[in-house]
């Protein structure tokens, strides 16, 4: 990863809005996709296994064990990463994210269990996930509470409530046709077809969009923001009912990867999902990054985690790579932004 | 005559695309008040910087106690015993008094722990040596009020053993009865033997306070004088005495009707019932000190800080306006002071900058046309010579000069019939200067009203159709430019008893 950090810091034209520009997204997103192939090869050349090799000599397609342990597994978070992403471009944050799939996914499979049509179960907590964020967002702009506060409030009630409601126990007399993310037309699983459908949409549209235009203004300089006459505090709330809506995403496709649901997330998710934020180069202050970025780092980060396995490192070591990536990468971004600065 | 304690000399100092001062003589005597004079950007701030370590001079000596030395830091310069307050003032507000005045060396007890019953007692004497007897030492300075606060400052230095105390306009903030009680105080650290400069743009206190007054205008020296050998008018001719050079090139345009009226507008606390109007084709200046509510002013036409009362018309028709979208679909725009925090967003290229203000004219059902984005922004490099590697360049690492132009395209992009500009040029360099007001007069010509703020005099009265004058958020002066003199603005601007203009000016 330091060859990453290296050519993040040497790079004269650092990635920030300007990487949204075709000519210097290249280095933005490419120095992620190599950091991802350079992984497949090495990990994949030390034990064989990591990428699949015998069942790609053999032509069996269908049978791609682990690569489909990594992309589908993580899908969820790479999408919930993309709404994360918009939140911290506008210049905000939501920490509660990771207790907030928790609830969907039970509140999915609850309904799931009663009887409730399938397709209402998909969509209802899509609802809901954008009914709580734009209540975060609404709390945020209008009562000027900062938004690390307000998620950090949901963060307790949701995971507090997540308890409670289940008691800790498990679903898992689910209906067949309920689980959405194990279905595979044309032979691609869902989760494939959502996140890369949604990474693209979600990238022409922060980079096309009068909507998008505003999220990178507020993150960049609310004051010239306001003063430029866009509406601080609704477009605050939209950018969390747009989170809301990819959270409600990711929820589903996370109640609907396994047989069960339990009653419990990953442990630090939100740090995960957030995590992908940063590493695909969002400022964490606010203003600068792409969508794109965000789910190639979701899927790196999966992908490191997945190789430790591999080359026999213990998984533990996972939040501790994590958190070298997030350091790199946000002293790489004040770097950028004190050389910004002396220059002007 | 007694030797001063401090001296500086020949002092230089330029900042990058600026020079601050020049050629700088100044000194300060035990037991005098030395009241140091000059415009806003005149150097003030930069020289007492420099006494006070915050700077260091480019050239020049500076000599203490008839040694020569430097000031590597402020806590070099405060332990040779030179203290200074600062507009701002620098205390804690959670902390007590007592605690304040100590930060940093209070007296400690055994086992290096701070001894409060000493600390407490040393405050009480050190204020009571100011003659106040009124403050509690255990209050928190955030519950005191402005003049009190002041005050803990003043005995903050005095623990120091300061010998020199800067004041920074000390009664900018205060009211009369703190301003009599400031007095009082400098007047009795004088006795003490302490040398005061003292900084204000009220020339009634120097006349009141000080024994020797220096003035600066644009970083030069002018003169220092005893007080007793000056008076107003002398003193204003020195701040303002300089040639309006051929800088500003205010071409003729042709008035049209009342665009933009307001009257008795109110916004507390510092738009104070504001009348005025801005006719189509016409540069309307506002001239007045900082802090005389001429921003505030531009803040409540754009909207950001809505009037409570009276009555803004545009076109002669009653409009609300509450919020800077307001302003802008009115066809208002604004260009701010201060670039950096209100202007620009600093990360976003040119191009997503100029058409900031103005993404429903290149957006087709709320989807930005790039190619129409990109064609806005390549005009307006090229009408406002904006130097820059392309539009795709970041602003942030753009000159002041070419940050201000893309500031100013932004909002032209919004095709206002009403521009707003605080302090168009400040900052940016001469020859950007000149073309920003180039572009300013060709607005006029086109019939755009342009109201400009600005504290440099020469370019109000070089750019001005008509002029206002502001002072402590009131609206004090309206002339034409042609009976407009600087010593007559001047003396509006600085007075509190100002003359009629038209006395004032000759």
């Amino acid at each position: 990863m330091s060859g990453m950090a290296v050519r993040e810091a040497s790079a004269p034209l650092a990635p920030t809005a300007f990487s949204r520009l075709p000519r210097v997204a290249l280095s933005q997103e490419l120095v992620l996709l190599f950091a991802l192939l350079a992984l497949f090869v090495v990990v994949g050349f030390i034990n064989p296994r990591f990428v699949d090799w015998s069942q790609i000599q053999s032509g069996d397609w269908g049978d791609l064990r682990n690569l489909k342990t990594i992309f589908l597994g993580n899908a969820y978070i790479a999408i919930a990463a993309i709404g994360m992403s918009m939140v911290i471009i506008s210049g905000n944050i939501d920490i509660s994210v990771g207790s907030l799939i928790g609830i969907l996914a039970t509140i999915s499979g609850t309904l799931a269990v009663n009887g409730v049509p399938i397709i209402l179960c998909w969509i209802i907590p899509v609802i809901i996930a954008i009914a709580f964020t734009s209540l975060m967002g609404a709390m945020v702009a209008y009562l000027r509470i900062p938004s690390i506060v307000v998620s950090l409030g949901f963060l307790s009630i949701l995971k507090g409530g997540l308890i409670s409601a289940t008691g800790g126990a498990w679903i898992n007399t689910l209906p067949d046709n309920f689980h959405l993310a194990q279905m595979r037309p044309l032979g691609v699983p869902m989760p494939i077809y959502f996140m890369l459908v949604l990474t693209v949409a979600a990238a022409f549209w922060m980079r096309l969009s009068a909507t998008g235009r505003s999220f990178y203004a507020l993150g960049g300089n609310a004051e010239a923001a306001r003063l430029s006459g866009i509406n601080r505090e609704r477009t605050t709330v939209k950018v969390f009912a747009i989170h809301g809506f990819f959270v409600g995403v990711a929820g589903i496709l996370f109640a609907t990867q396994l047989q069960i649901i339990q009653s419990t997330v990953p442990p630090n998710l939100e740090l995960t999902i957030i995590t992908a934020s940063v590493v695909g180069g969002v400022s964490i202050l606010g203003g600068t990054g792409t969508v794109i970025g965000s789910t190639l780092a979701a899927i790196l980060i999966a992908a490191i985690g997945s190789s430790l396995i591999f080359i026999n490192i213990s998984p533990y070591w996972l939040r501790a790579v994590q958190g070298v990536l997030i350091l790199l990468t946000v002293l790489a971004d004040l770097w950028r932004r004190a050389r910004q600065a002396r220059r002007r | 005559m007694s030797e001063p304690i401090l001296k500086l000399e020949g002092i230089a100092k330029s900042f990058p695309g600026v020079r601050a001062l020049a050629g700088i003589d100044f000194d300060v005597r035990p037991g005098e008040v030395h009241a140091l004079l000059g415009e806003n950007g005149a150097g003030k701030s930069t020289l007492i910087k420099i006494m006070s370590g915050v700077y260091q001079p480019d050239a020049g000596t500076i000599t203490l106690d008839g040694r020569p030395t430097t000031f590597a830091s402020p806590q070099e310069a405060q332990k040779s015993g030179i203290a200074t307050i600062y507009q701002e003032l620098l205390l804690f507000p959670e902390l007590t008094v007592a605690e304040n005045i100590f930060m940093g060396h209070a007296p400690k007890g055994r086992f290096g722990a701070i001894d409060w019953r000493t600390t407490n007692e040393r405050a009480r004497e050190v204020l009571a040596s100011l003659d106040i007897h009124d403050l509690d030492v255990r209050r928190p300075v955030g519950q005191l009020s402005v003049g009190n606060r002041q005050r803990v400052e003043i005995a903050k230095a005095l623990s120091h053993n300061a010998r020199i105390l800067i004041m920074d306009e000390p009664t900018a903030a205060l009211t009369e009865h703190d301003v009599t009680r400031l007095f009082g105080i400098v007047r009795l650290l004088r006795t003490r033997g302490v040398g005061v400069v003292y900084i204000s743009h009220r020339l009634e206190e120097v006349f009141l306070l000080a024994d020797r007054v220096t003035v600066l205008r644009d970083g030069e020296f002018v003169a220092t004088k005893p007080v007793s050998a000056t008076d107003h008018d002398d003193l204003i001719e020195m701040m303002v005495g300089r040639r309006i050079e051929h800088l500003f090139p205010k071409l003729a345009a042709k008035r049209g009707d009342v665009v933009l009226e307001l009257e008795n507008v109110v916004r507390s606390p510092m738009t104070k019932s504001a009348s005025l109007k801005l006719r189509a084709g016409e540069i309307l200046g506002v001239a007045g000190l900082v802090g005389s509510g001429r921003s505030e002013l531009a803040e409540v036409i754009f909207g950001m800080t809505p009037a409570e009362s009276g009555t803004i018309r545009i076109d002669g028709k009653p409009v609300t306006i509450r919020s800077a979208s307001d302003a802008k679909h009115l066809g208002i725009a604004y260009v701010p002071e201060d670039r950096g925090r209100q202007g620009l967003v600093r990360p976003m290229p040119i191009s997503e900058n100029v058409s900031l203000a103005s993404l429903s004219r290149v957006s087709r059902s709320s989807f930005i046309d790039r190619k129409a984005e990109n064609a806005l922004a390549e005009k307006s490099v090229k009408e406002f010579q904006i130097r820059a590697s392309g539009i795709g360049q970041i602003v942030g690492k753009l000159s002041g000069g070419n940050q201000q132009k893309v500031g100013l395209s932004k909002w032209l992009a919004t095709r206002p019939r009403i521009l707003i500009m605080d302090e168009p040029t400040r900052g940016i360099d001469v020859g950007a200067k000149a073309e920003i007001h180039r572009m300013m007069s060709e607005f006029a010509q086109a019939g755009m009203a342009i109201l400009m703020i600005s504290s440099e005099l020469p370019e109000v009265l070089g750019m001005s159709d008509r002029i206002l004058v502001m002072r402590a958020g009131r609206i004090v002066a309206d002339v034409d430019r042609a009976e407009a003199t600087q010593a007559g603005l001047a003396a509006a601007m600085m007075s509190d008893s100002s003359p009629p203009l038209a006395e004032a000016a000759e």
